[in-house]
């Protein structure tokens, strides 16, 4: 393992330059000695190419798109440009403060008041809010706005929002977060929501419904019509989590068939880079009634003059973001669409599903796969139930080989109606190529598991730490060096 | 198309692998009157060059602060990064992997969260950091809702100097899960103690405090502690500037429970307000309350050290309705950004930053004080932003400068303010910038 950064400090060695002061103030006669630090501030001394030697260490430990395949389920790991990079990191975008006066920003809002536009326009909706930056902290906004809706229509007996059983854990997490009450709905046997379930939970005090559309399945929620009419009939909201976007990009509108509420993934289907966690964004767009209750400022334009435009703010949710949300995010986003186009935007869709179902169709006979039966859309969910059951092997053990074989794994144990899950979703970036040597390796480690199960119990064999524990580590809480 | 690779082609072999005709024949769960008859109305794709030459158009219709003098702050600050943090972020091993869950290829994320952390909790004594949150105000937002959580006290004091912006999150984060928000006014540009004294009481949760404040005052956390203390469960939460803890008490020193902040200054560029990323640190008893990703140190099946991620079971993926948070994606690669600051600045630089940004600071205020017409808004200590009274509306002399690419400050007419500018200085400000300010606010001088 790499030595911390702090091993490697060594007194009185420098990373940076500064000009001198040139005012003659003290500090003394700045802050009273009763605030001033008692005990100096300790971090590591090292020269630039002591720090440049560290993270280049750590960064040969890393995966990453570049590298190799990423087929993490519902996390859409595309390559992401590099022309976005290198256009965001202009000093017209970079050097800019979120107070500056607007006529000195009009580029700056030229572009997010185009991207609300676009959005909107893929979407099918009426405007977008860039403000979330994250996709839970979209479905915060985006409950928000329900929340907004149903105070001003006076609806104060409306506390639930239901979900299915194979929503991602950020929904209910986020229903929690707004002071709604989780109502959790089964699957259906195809793996799509079940009406009768639904239709025994709803009740008047139903605020909303959220739906990832395709669910994380990898399945279209053929009857998503018939949902919106029972939740509509109470009043309720319908809430699109956008995770799985990518799917439709281009080929069906979600604000034009039963939604009323969506969030965007841009840090997944609008490549801009995940970053090892973030920062991402998650924009929500809105049917036109709702507009009033998305977060202020929205972006405006009059007479070719751009402009925050806060005057819906009294009806507002309320503010999620310090200023406007993460917009060198949005600036890739905005450069990604604009270099899609409308045709290039149904090919993303396109390519996505097919890759998805070429890799479901070879695998079908090595792995377990619950729903082959439908066609997948991005991505798909196979189970390591046959390994287990033969062979004692655990859908870790196959996600780890998976790391040996240079691949990242896909998502494991979500969702979690499916037994020894492993969602894979390998996006419309990637090559037939990769996709076959994706799919010999898991024909290899299928017959792995059949010829030598130890090595899987084992592995990661070929990676830079093996198999960590991550029990001790909790048991030996250290979440910080001692030095 | 631009960053797809299979071709007509190859698309035609896979659909033949799959056992189908043509790509439609895929959407069959997809009701046939969903599926649109045209193209989103967008614009005709741009290659790389055009798109090139669109965005250096676009971005020279703005005015950056890199061509003006700027003394803008309220939260994003304009300090020195050094060209190695960039190079360092861009790497594609960083910059687009993915959050860290499978630990045997990701160490390289968890070891520099775990750097970040130490890091975190060397600035501000305290003895657990999470990985990072969205943006300052959101680290306050759910430092209130863990300290609720941590103490079941349902009431929440908030120091009236905070940031407006982020008074306005808190709320957004708080007002659905039967949180009493009290806000103390504030008196003289510092939090009004007796009203606090007045407002706690033993059902308090949790007073949040931020110094330097919004005026750039700093508190008197010491006497403020003694108060939240006195009441019974009542923990200490201060927002700080990280800058600000080269030279100033760590919050250990006034034994705050909490303590977050906006990590921006720390290496990560303006970009017209995001992305930033929020710190949000701890005394280790409240670990277990916290949002968020945490990193541990482990072992490996070899018993060599290893991280990865830990306390898990606070969060989203494993709790779901019972989490302590919904957050998941967070800032990551800002978090990285300040790491690979703080390693090149080192205490010294650090300490240097935080010098020459409140010596500037008050060598600024005092020339302006000196104008006729102007004033120091609070006759009290202040760190690198201060609150001047003007003689005419701020607004006028922010839009009368901005015809020489002067930005003079932030005008606080927009809080309720008249009359009066914020002004914020850092290490990049020359005297000769300071004196530019001031010679052009003679002009206005009565």
């Amino acid at each position: 393992m790499a030595k911390t950064i702090f091993e490697k400090h060594s007194e009185g060695r420098k990373g940076y330059t500064l000009p001198a002061n040139d005012v003659k103030v003290t500090l003394n006669n700045c802050i009273p000695k009763k605030y001033c630090r008692k005990e100096e501030v300790k971090l590591p001394e090292v020269s630039e190419l002591d720090m440049m030697h560290h993270f280049l260490e750590l960064s040969q430990m890393n995966h990453c798109i570049e590298k190799g395949f990423y087929p993490l389920g519902s996390c859409t790991m595309k390559y992401n440009p590099k022309i976005n990079e290198t256009l965001v990191r202009n000093d017209g975008f970079n050097n800019l403060h979120p107070f500056q006066d607007e006529d000195t920003v009009q580029g700056a809002l030229e572009i997010l008041y185009e991207l609300q536009k676009d959005l909107a326009e893929i979407s099918g909706f009426s405007n977008v809010t860039l403000q979330p930056v994250a996709g839970a902290h979209g479905e915060f906004t985006g409950l928000k706005i329900m929340k907004a809706y149903h105070e001003h229509k006076g609806n104060s007996h409306k506390k639930k929002i239901i979900l299915p059983d194979s929503a991602h854990g950020t929904n209910p997490a986020s229903v929690t977060l707004v002071g709604y009450e989780m109502v959790e709905i089964k699957s259906n046997e195809k793996g799509l929501v079940d009406i009768e379930d639904l239709k025994a939970h709803v009740t008047d005090e139903t605020a909303g419904f959220m739906l990832t559309n395709p669910n994380t399945l990898g399945l279209f929620e053929s009857q998503v019509e018939k949902i919106a009419e029972i939740i509509h009939s109470v009043d309720g909201l319908m809430y699109m989590d956008g995770a799985n976007f990518n799917a439709i990009m281009g080929l069906v509108k979600p604000g034009e068939n039963g939604f009323d509420i969506m969030h965007f993934n841009l840090h997944k289907t609008f490549a801009t880079p995940h970053g090892g966690g973030g920062p991402g964004a998650g924009p929500i767009g809105v049917r036109e009634d709702l507009i009033k209750y998305l977060p202020a400022p929205l972006i405006a334009k009059k007479d070719d003059k751009y402009f925050l435009d806060y005057t819906h703010e009294k009806t507002s949710s309320g503010k999620v973001h310090s200023f406007f949300g993460n917009f060198a995010v949005n600036v890739k986003a905005y450069i990604y669409l604009k270099m899609l186009g409308p045709k290039g935007l149904r090919r993303v869709g396109e390519n996505a599903v097919i890759n998805a179902n070429y890799i479901q169709k070879k695998l079908e006979k090595y792995y377990d796969i619950p729903f082959k039966d439908s066609f997948c859309m991005h991505e798909f969910v196979a189970s390591g139930n046959w390994q287990k059951e033969k062979y004692g092997i655990k859908t870790l053990d196959i996600a780890k080989r998976i790391l040996d074989k240079g691949f990242h794994a896909p998502t494991i144990y979500f969702p979690l109606i499916v037994q020894e899950a492993m969602m894979i979703e390998p996006t419309e970036t990637e090559s037939k190529e990769t996709l076959d040597e994706f799919i010999n390796a898991m024909i290899e480690i299928a017959k792995e598991c059949e010829e030598n199960p130890e090595l899987l119990k084992n592995a990661p064999l070929n990676t830079p730490v093996k198999r960590v524990d991550d029990t001790l580590a909790v048991r030996q809480l250290n979440v910080k060096f001692e030095w | 198309m631009p960053f797809i690779s299979n071709t007509d082609k190859e698309r035609k072999e896979m659909l033949k692998e799959i056992g189908v005709e043509k790509f439609e024949d895929l959407l069959s769960n997809i009701p046939k009157k969903f599926l649109l008859k045209e193209d989103c109305c967008l614009d005709e794709p741009y290659s790389e060059l055009e798109i090139t030459r669109k965005i250096s158009e676009l971005a020279a219709k703005n005015i950056s602060t890199g061509c003006a003098n700027s003394f803008l702050g309220g939260g994003i600050y304009d300090h020195f990064i050094p060209a190695a943090v960039d190079h360092i972020i861009l790497r594609p091993e960083f910059h687009s992997a993915y959050t860290p869950y499978q630990a045997e290829v990701s160490q390289g994320t968890l070891q520099y969260i775990y750097e970040y952390q130490t890091m975190i909790c060397e600035l501000t004594g305290m003895e657990i950091s999470n990985a990072g949150m969205y943006d300052g105000a959101s680290a306050a937002a759910e430092a209130i809702l863990m300290a609720v959580r941590k103490t079941k006290n349902f009431k929440a004091i908030i120091a009236g100097t905070i940031n407006p912006n982020y008074l306005e999150v808190i709320k957004s984060y708080t007002e659905g899960v039967g949180i009493e928000l009290i806000t103390i006014p504030a008196k003289n540009g510092l939090v009004d103690l007796d009203a606090l004294k007045e407002a706690i009481d033993d059902n308090t949760g949790c007073v949040l405090l931020q110094t330097p404040n919004f005026f750039g005052n700093i508190e008197d956390a010491f006497a403020i502690e003694e108060i939240v203390h006195s009441s019974k469960k009542a923990l200490f939460i201060t927002c700080v500037d990280p800058i600000s803890l080269a030279v100033m008490n760590s919050p250990a020193e006034y034994n705050a429970d909490i303590v977050v902040g906006e990590g921006q200054a720390l290496g990560n560029a303006q970009n017209f307000g995001g992305p930033l990323f929020g710190f949000l640190a701890s005394s280790i008893k409240l670990g277990r309350s916290m949002p968020g990703r945490i990193v541990g140190a482990s072992l490996d099946a070899d018993g060599k050290r290893a991280y990865c991620l830990t306390l898990q079971a606070r969060e989203q993926h494993i709790r779901r309705a019972k989490a302590t948070s919904n957050i998941c994606s967070n800032e990551a690669l800002c978090n990285l950004a300040a790491t690979v600051y703080m390693t090149l600045m080192g205490k010294e630089g650090l300490k240097e930053v935080a010098v020459q940004s409140t010596t500037k600071a008050h060598y600024l205020a005092d020339e302006i004080n000196k104008l006729d017409g102007f004033s120091l808004t609070f006759n009290t200590a202040f760190f690198k932003e201060f609150a001047i009274k003007t003689p005419v509306p701020a607004e006028e002399i922010i839009s009368r400068l901005k015809e020489k690419n002067i930005f003079p400050g932030i005008d606080l007419k927009q809080f309720g303010y008249d009359n009066m500018l914020l002004v914020a200085v850092t290490e990049k400000k020359r005297k000769c910038d300071l004196d530019e300010l001031v010679n052009s606010l003679k002009k206005f001088s009565r």
